[in-house]
């Protein structure tokens, strides 16, 4: 393969023989002297006031070095950050500390740490501390939290209700579109839907280890982050030390799907103690602390209404959606229906008219926040069941009825009813290729076959698109921008310093392509370093599809600015005008005569070494891009799935899952499947079994994966993927995101397949088999 | 996850395994396997001050045939059983349960004493051990005693062993000819455990008249459970379409039954009919 060749081509991830080998570095491999290990007393109820909290006996346990409550923290520890406080939570409503003070508002709150000299001393005198609470009433039902009367979690504000907002100021023009919609003979339809609450459950569970340095006043942490840099920032200001003594390093990461983007008490609190102690604390949450008290995502109740005409033309769409927020807000709670859902709510449409209205609401569960998707998965669950509902009440194809609402291809760049604009698309082209990839005719025939045999046989369509790549500028309170520095050694190699932190998505083996591809050298001679505050520059990490479309653009502009600078010091190398020097194939030559050249090692050596370059240019090479975005970007596809139910026991099984993708120009087809087919299955999950169940006394009942169902292989077919290539027009490479489309994609089109199966309006997922049994018998 | 503190014990051989148990009572466990045991240390649900591993006995792990009998070892891992031909030849139902069990590893591990001593209602090998009308050999401070099966289990996590006994083997009555079996579950998404199983074991006479039938219910009820009627409806029929569900829709009856969040009491009743039904129709097919 020639070096020119890199950019698309599907060479296996780099990052991939450390991590299969068992030679990679997560915090927990982290072994330092004098290390103490930190455990978190945690509320055994929902909803309590705490009396007192006796720590004696614990303190006294052998090995125990502190035990720290609330109390310790005040004046010394800021609260959890919260990035956007809308509402009330400007006052302060849902804003904790990183310890429960007089009150705990879930199951898994903490309340009080041990720091002792042993994992098993610090475990084992956590039992010893006494808590006297008093429990009081809980709200767990987001629609009754939000009702007057119910339990409150913050007295003071007088209700749960944080944000009531519609993103219209009346609904007089929904209203008069529903009404000349049924006047003119069309319908309107409407549901409820129920978007489940889900836990994340990464691999590797969060983890850190604090170590500060008295003699020089410098923390250093090491947590299983998605965001070294605001982490390092956040810190810094909430334990009082100066931004350049604080450094995070992130090392490996098993997994964050969003619940590592955020800023935890335990960050704090490890920080805290051995602030406190001088000696590094180490803190490993368990599965069943991870499972109460990590992040969990989705969660809200939506009302739609949808109205068309006979034809199938969409008119307008209404919606409200109950937001749970849980107990507190964490560091994006209160931003994901505004921010992340209500932009894309429209989908693939052209809907005229579009009413947003939103309740979000403090509960006794734990806090939600940014899961895979975020937001998006919200809004594409929505509006793909309601354009269903629409096509069943018209008794029309899904898929005609969505090929009569499609945004054109000559519609872009697109601005929808919500004011979204979308950069590029051709949604016909892409669904055309699923349809033919599926047979789709062919499995309509067959689901007639089967349906006269009294089997159920479902085929579930869904037409997504998603914004991704944030910023964009101006999006957000504070720039989120990607940076990138590239620095060419004297020898010719490269270094490659991002502000994005990749945990899985495979960009030390992209950015390399990237960089490959323009100076012409091969990839072995390139390293794409990260997750290290000291040594990277400032970024906002990796979350929302961004890394590639937005810290990729910001690798890619480093090295055009290299790149110039380097022609020119070629052009005194080569006698010639830099505007007539070309750098291929790691050449730098004149136009018009390739055999005087110069090689990309040569220039760097001039460039790193010489003491006779011109008076004009400074010596080194090293660049620095900080590249903000202009807009999001929107990849979109469709995917088909087919299911078939057994009717004797409800069980559901997806028989087959086609899906075509695109997300503009492909740096590497291989991690652009391997996304895909995570995401798929992550969506299927949330289909098809998960769900965070909570008692009515608000204990966590799925708190293991004894009880947390997850997908596993065994349980899913082959998928068979394609993609389309529409390049996106707002960064220079052309790409879009690929992190969160496969599961945006994949919830709703599963859903459909079952509604399908069982020709019901809708059904709440998960589809568990006793859930589509009681369907199948009307129990 | 880490568990509370415990002593550790080896026990080089039953004797020893009894003494020590003698010793330490109520404060201490026998550690077979240990794949029950060990999460539930470590969710501190269960919180022994001594451990006495088994694992070190020897000749506790064995298949044995002996007559009409096999014999295994109480300590015979679950991998050991699904790859043995005498087991595979007399007692298929046995591979074809054990296949259901939890992943590669704990096959590799986990041991059909171990699983039996610990009595989960949702669990596999105590169901099949159940429908193979096995007898449990016990030892203890007053020597070895035998249990049939159908004694064996008596409530949740609650056997028949007395304080101080450990498992030591389980017979096996080679099945009569024209016997069939089959096991069928329908397994808690999560766990892999049962929500409803069922182990069917019917024998037929040369003219395809049911002579004895053994059908057992697993996780619907807080232990094992012999669903007597339907065996009552199978036996001195032939195993028709019809008869089958007529007599598996009894396949609840009198049975106390559980409710959880895997399942309700009404659909783990229903599921025990359509399982009874699937296992005893494959179980005739093979007969």
């Amino acid at each position: 393969m020639g070096i020119a060749a890199m950019l698309g081509t599907p060479i296996k991830r780099r990052e991939d023989p450390r991590l299969i080998t068992g030679q990679a570095t997560y915090v927990d491999d982290i072994k330092m002297s004098g290390m103490l290990y930190m455990s978190v007393v945690r509320s055994p109820y929902a909803h309590a006031r705490i009396n007192s909290i006796n720590t004696e006996a614990a303190k006294k346990h052998p090995g125990v070095k502190a035990v720290y409550t609330a109390a310790d923290l005040k004046g010394v520890v800021g609260p959890v950050a919260c990035a956007v406080p809308l509402g009330k939570i400007a006052e302060g409503m849902g804003i904790r500390g990183a310890l429960a003070d007089g009150k705990v508002r879930f199951y898994g709150d903490p309340l009080a740490i041990v720091i002792a000299d042993s994992r098993y001393g610090a475990r084992d005198a956590r039992d010893l501390i006494d808590v006297d609470y008093e429990p009081l009433p809980v709200a767990l039902d987001v629609e009754k939290a939000a009702q007057p009367g119910a339990p409150l979690l913050y007295e003071e504000f007088g209700t749960n209700v944080a944000l009531s907002l519609g993103m219209q100021e009346s609904s007089e023009e929904i209203d008069k579109v529903f009404a000349e919609t049924l006047a003119n003979g069309g319908v309107v339809v409407k549901e409820r839907f129920v978007n489940q609450r889900l836990i994340p459950n990464a691999i590797e569970t969060r983890g850190v280890v604090a170590d500060y340095n008295k003699s020089i006043k410098k923390l250093t942490l090491w947590s299983s982050s998605q965001i070294p840099h605001i982490l390092r920032n956040v810190v810094a200001a909430t334990v009082g030390l100066p931004q350049h003594q604080v450094r995070v390093i992130v090392p490996e990461v098993g997994g964050g799907f969003g619940s590592k983007l955020n800023i935890y008490p335990e960050e704090l609190l490890a920080s805290f103690a051995s602030m406190k102690l001088g000696h590094p604390v180490k803190w490993i949450e368990d599965r069943s602390e991870s499972m109460a008290a990590t992040i969990h995502g989705r969660d809200q109740v939506n009302y739609i209404e949808i109205a068309a005409t006979r034809e199938g033309k969409v008119t307008g769409m209404k919606i409200h959606v109950f937001g749970d927020m849980g107990s507190y807000t964490q560091l994006f709670t209160d931003v994901m229906v505004l921010a992340f859902m209500f932009p894309v709510v429209c989908g693939a449409y052209d809907i005229p008219v579009v009413h947003r209205t939103t309740d979000l609401v403090f509960t006794n569960k734990a806090s939600t926040d940014a899961y895979r998707g975020a937001g998006r998965p919200e809004a594409t669950y929505a509006i793909e069941r309601a354009m269903d509902l629409v096509a069943r009440e018209l008794k029309m194809d899904p898929v005609e009825l969505r090929k009569l609402n499609f945004v054109k291809s000559d519609q872009f760049p697109y601005k929808s009813a919500t004011g979204t604009v979308y950069d590029s698309g051709n949604y016909i082209v892409a669904m055309n290729k699923a349809l033919e990839l599926a047979d789709y005719k062919g499995l309509r025939e067959e689901q007639a076959r089967k349906r006269a045999e009294g089997k159920l046989m479902g085929i579930g369509i869904s037409s997504y698109i998603e914004a991704c790549g944030i910023g964009p500028k101006g999006f957000a309170p504070v720039g989120l921008y990607e940076s990138a520095r590239i620095r060419v050694e004297q020898s010719g190699t490269v270094v490659v310093q991002t502000g994005s932190s990749p945990h899985g998505q495979g960009e030390e083996t992209t950015f390399a392509q990237i960089v490959s591809q323009e100076f012409g050298i091969p990839i072995e001679d390139i390293v794409v370093m990260h997750g290290d505050t000291d040594s990277t520059p400032e970024g906002r990490g990796s979350y929302g599809s961004r890394t590639t479309p937005v810290g990729g653009s910001a690798v890619f502009t480093a090295a055009q600015r290299l790149k110039e600078k380097m022609k020119l010091i070629a052009s005194f190398m080569l006698e010639a005008s830099p505007s007539d020097v070309t750098l291929e194939d790691g050449k730098f030559s004149v136009a018009g005569s390739p055999q005087k050249s110069v090689s990309f090692a040569d220039v760097a050596l001039t460039a790193n070494l010489s003491n006779t370059l011109h008076p004009s240019i400074e010596p080194g090479l090293e660049a620095t891009s900080f590249w903000e975005p202009t807009s999001n970007v929107f990849p979109f596809g469709t995917h088909i799935c087919v299911v078939e139910v057994d009717k004797d026991t409800g069980k559901a099984e997806i028989t087959r899952y086609i899906a075509v993708d695109d997300c503009g120009n492909q740096l590497n087809p291989l991690l652009v499947e391997g996304q895909i087919h995570g995401g798929i299955t992550q969506g299927i999950g949330q289909a098809m079994y998960e769900g965070a169940i909570y008692g009515d006394d608000g204990q966590l009942l799925t708190a293991t994966l004894m009880d947390y169902a997850m997908p596993l292989a065994a349980d899913l077919p082959s998928y068979q993927t394609d993609s389309t290539v529409t390049p996106s027009p707002v960064n220079p490479l052309g790409v879009k995101g690929i992190g969160e489309a496969g599961t945006i994609g994949s919830t709703p089109a599963v859903a459909n397949a079952i509604v399908d199966a069982l020709g019901v309006a809708h059904i709440d997922m998960p589809f568990t088999s006793e859930k589509l049994w009681k369907i199948i018998h009307q129990k | 996850m880490v568990p509370a503190a415990f002593d550790y014990h080896v026990a080089q051989s039953v004797d020893e395994a009894i003494a020590l148990m003698q010793q330490y009572g109520d404060d201490a466990k026998f550690l077979a396997g240990g794949h029950s045991l060990l999460p539930t240390m470590k969710l501190r649900l269960a919180q022994p001050t001594h451990l006495i591993d088994l694992g070190r006995i020897q000749d506790l792990s064995y298949i044995r045939e002996v007559g009409d009998t096999v014999t295994v070892g109480a300590m015979t891992t679950y991998i050991t059983l699904q790859r043995s031909d005498v087991i595979k030849r007399y007692f298929p139902l046995l591979p074809e349960g054990i296949a259901e069990i939890g992943d590669q590893q704990v096959r590799n591990r986990g041991t059909i004493g171990g699983s039996v001593a610990h009595s989960d209602p949702a669990a596999d090998s105590p169901g099949m051990v159940l429908a193979l009308k096995a007898t449990i050999v016990a030892r203890g401070p007053n020597g070895a005693r035998t249990i049939s099966a159908d004694n064996f289990f008596l409530d949740l996590f609650a056997t028949a062993l007395q304080p101080g006994e450990v498992i030591t083997e389980i017979r096996f009555a080679k099945p009569a000819a024209h016997t069939g079996s089959a096991y069928e579950k329908l397994a808690n998404k999560a766990s892999h455990y049962a929500v409803v199983g069922c182990a069917a074991v019917v024998t037929l006479d040369a003219s395809g008249v049911c002579t004895a039938a053994s059908v057992v219910i697993t996780g619907a009820s807080v232990k094992p459970t012999r669903a007597s009627a339907v065996e009552a409806e199978l036996v001195g029929k032939k195993l028709d379409e019809a008869t089958i569900a007529a007599a598996a829709s009894h396949a609840a009856d009198g049975m106390e039954i559980v409710s959880d969040i895997h399942g309700s009491k009404e659909y783990r009743a229903q599921m025990a009919t359509v399982m009874a039904k699937r296992a005893i129709t494959r179980a005739a097919e093979r007969a």
